[in-house]
């Protein structure tokens, strides 16, 4: 795995340019990142991230990388608004194609799916959440599309959904990959979807789709969401060991 | 390398010093764990000393609680960026412990052991001295299960995954073997102020 091979070795900040930025909901931008040495990574892996004010004060978030390991020369990273945000803000209010960042990283060796790991695959993302997942899907599709994926999707409305038309896109084109949205304040769209948050029975419905135990589970989201997922992921009889999460705060 | 147009947020100049490098203050306690917070029922739970492969003593909840009781206010930092100041905790220091099993510590490492197959690496020095507890209580409450409940280890001067959440036993080892963090790629110490996040670092 990635981490092991780089035991020991330190891994230097560098600087990065946005190259572009697309609007993907209200509250949500994708960032397309090249750094002058771009690493390869295992999807479900982040960046961390630095920015400098003019007195040297610095400020340092984590983000997961979006686009697949595919894609060398740029990182996607999927960025919530937070209102009352230090960083977050700034990269929806201030950052321009053309600036630089520095970035340090990929980082993390749990949170993470290589195509060698198999499934069937359990994707479980709430809102920004979506965004290491849309990494491990991407990467699935090119490396291992006989894998079995599910993803259910968590957000607020239709018109929340981040990588909407691709998801969409995908579920009708990809044999192995099943999306299933879970709208908290609209309705469903799609016989398959569902007007409520995520709870035991979509996750029962969800399990019966992909046809068999997953082999790993992954569940990404801020902390509630992760907790209100795995817990009755326990009590359908997944083995805790099978569940991988990343906790974004909150 | 200033970065266009950012100005940040600055934590206030009082506290300013009590932050390490790359950390933010937060006032919330969010949560770092690797999977699913797992379920640990007080009759089930039990707290093992280990020498190597050898327990030296067990404690069931009810014995554990039953050892001198020590309050600590810490300030805290998560490798994940957030800093939290003067957090108030619970529990058994470590020093107790070992004075309860009768030993001194027979090696300088050990390792921390949880419910949840998950392990962290601590020095026996970081341990004593009354740097580290076993807590049981979070602002005079029953540790919550996503927080470690019912006990996690407490060693606020390096990074929070060293305090292993739903501990149940601490293992001396001959030596400074990697646990679960630190076989994926994060540092073998994790001491805050020198940002030792990384292999590497
Ligand atoms: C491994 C990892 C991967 C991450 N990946 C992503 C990602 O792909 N996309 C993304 O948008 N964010 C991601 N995050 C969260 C990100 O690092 C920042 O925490 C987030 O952008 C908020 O930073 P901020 O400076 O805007 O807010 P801050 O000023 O740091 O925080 C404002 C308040 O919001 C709380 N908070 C932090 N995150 C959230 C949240 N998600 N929901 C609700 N409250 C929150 C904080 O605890 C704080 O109280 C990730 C975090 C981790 C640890």
């Amino acid at each position: 795995m990635d981490a092991a091979a780089d035991a020991g070795r330190p891994v230097p900040w560098q600087e990065a340019v946005i190259e572009r930025i697309a609007q993907q909901t209200a509250r949500v931008r994708s960032l397309f990142l090249r750094p002058q040495h771009w690493r390869p990574f295992t999807p479900g892996q982040h960046l961390d991230i630095r920015l400098t004010a003019p007195d040297g004060y610095q400020a340092q978030r984590s983000y997961s990388v979006a686009s697949a390991p595919a894609e060398e020369g740029v990182y996607e990273l999927v960025v919530e608004r937070l209102d009352d945000g230090e960083v977050s803000p700034y990269f929806h209010d201030v950052a321009e194609a053309g600036d630089a960042i520095e970035i340090r990283g990929p980082f993390g060796g749990h949170f993470a799916w290589q195509a060698s790991d198999g499934g069937p695959l359990l994707l479980v993302g709430g809102g920004s959440g979506v965004a290491p997942l849309l990494s491990i899907l991407r990467h699935r599709a090119l490396a291992a599309p006989d894998v079995p994926a599910l993803l259910l999707y968590a957000a607020r409305g239709w018109d929340d959904l981040i990588a909407r038309d691709e998801l969409l896109r995908r579920d009708e084109a990809e044999a192995g990959f099943d999306l299933v949205l879970a709208l908290s304040r609209d309705r469903p769209r799609r016989p398959q979807d569902a007007g409520r948050r995520v709870d035991a029975a979509m996750l029962g419905d969800a399990l019966a789709r992909l046809g068999g135990p997953p082999r790993l589970t992954f569940v990404c989201g801020a902390n509630p969401f992760v907790e209100a997922v795995t817990a009755p992921l326990l009590d359908l009889g997944l083995d805790p060991a099978t569940i991988r999460t990343e906790r974004f705060g909150g | 390398m200033v970065t266009r147009g950012f100005t940040g947020r600055r934590p206030a100049s009082e506290v300013a010093d009590r932050i390490p490098p790359g950390q933010s203050l937060t006032a919330d306690f969010p949560v770092l764990s690797a999977g699913p917070t797992p379920r640990v029922s007080l009759e089930d739970w039990s707290f093992t000393l280990k020498v190597g492969p050898r327990p030296v003593k067990r404690w069931t909840w009810e014995a554990f609680n039953a050892l001198p009781q020590t309050s600590v206010t810490r300030d805290i930092h998560c490798v994940t960026k957030w800093s939290k100041l003067d957090t108030p905790w619970q529990g058994v220091l470590v020093d107790d412990l070992l004075t309860d099993a009768g030993i001194e510590p027979p090696t300088p490492f050990t390792l921390a052991h949880s419910f949840d197959g998950y392990a962290t690496n601590v020095p026996v020095a970081d341990l004593v001295g009354g740097r580290a507890m076993v807590a049981t209580h979070y602002d005079g409450r029953p540790l919550t299960p996503d927080h470690g409940g019912p006990a996690r280890l407490l060693v606020p001067h390096l990074y929070f995954w060293k305090s292993a959440k739903w501990i149940n036993g601490l293992q001396f080892t001959e030596r400074d073997e990697p646990g679960f963090w630190e076989l994926r790629g994060y540092h073998i110490y994790g001491d805050p102020w020198r940002e030792q996040r990384f292999s590497g670092d």
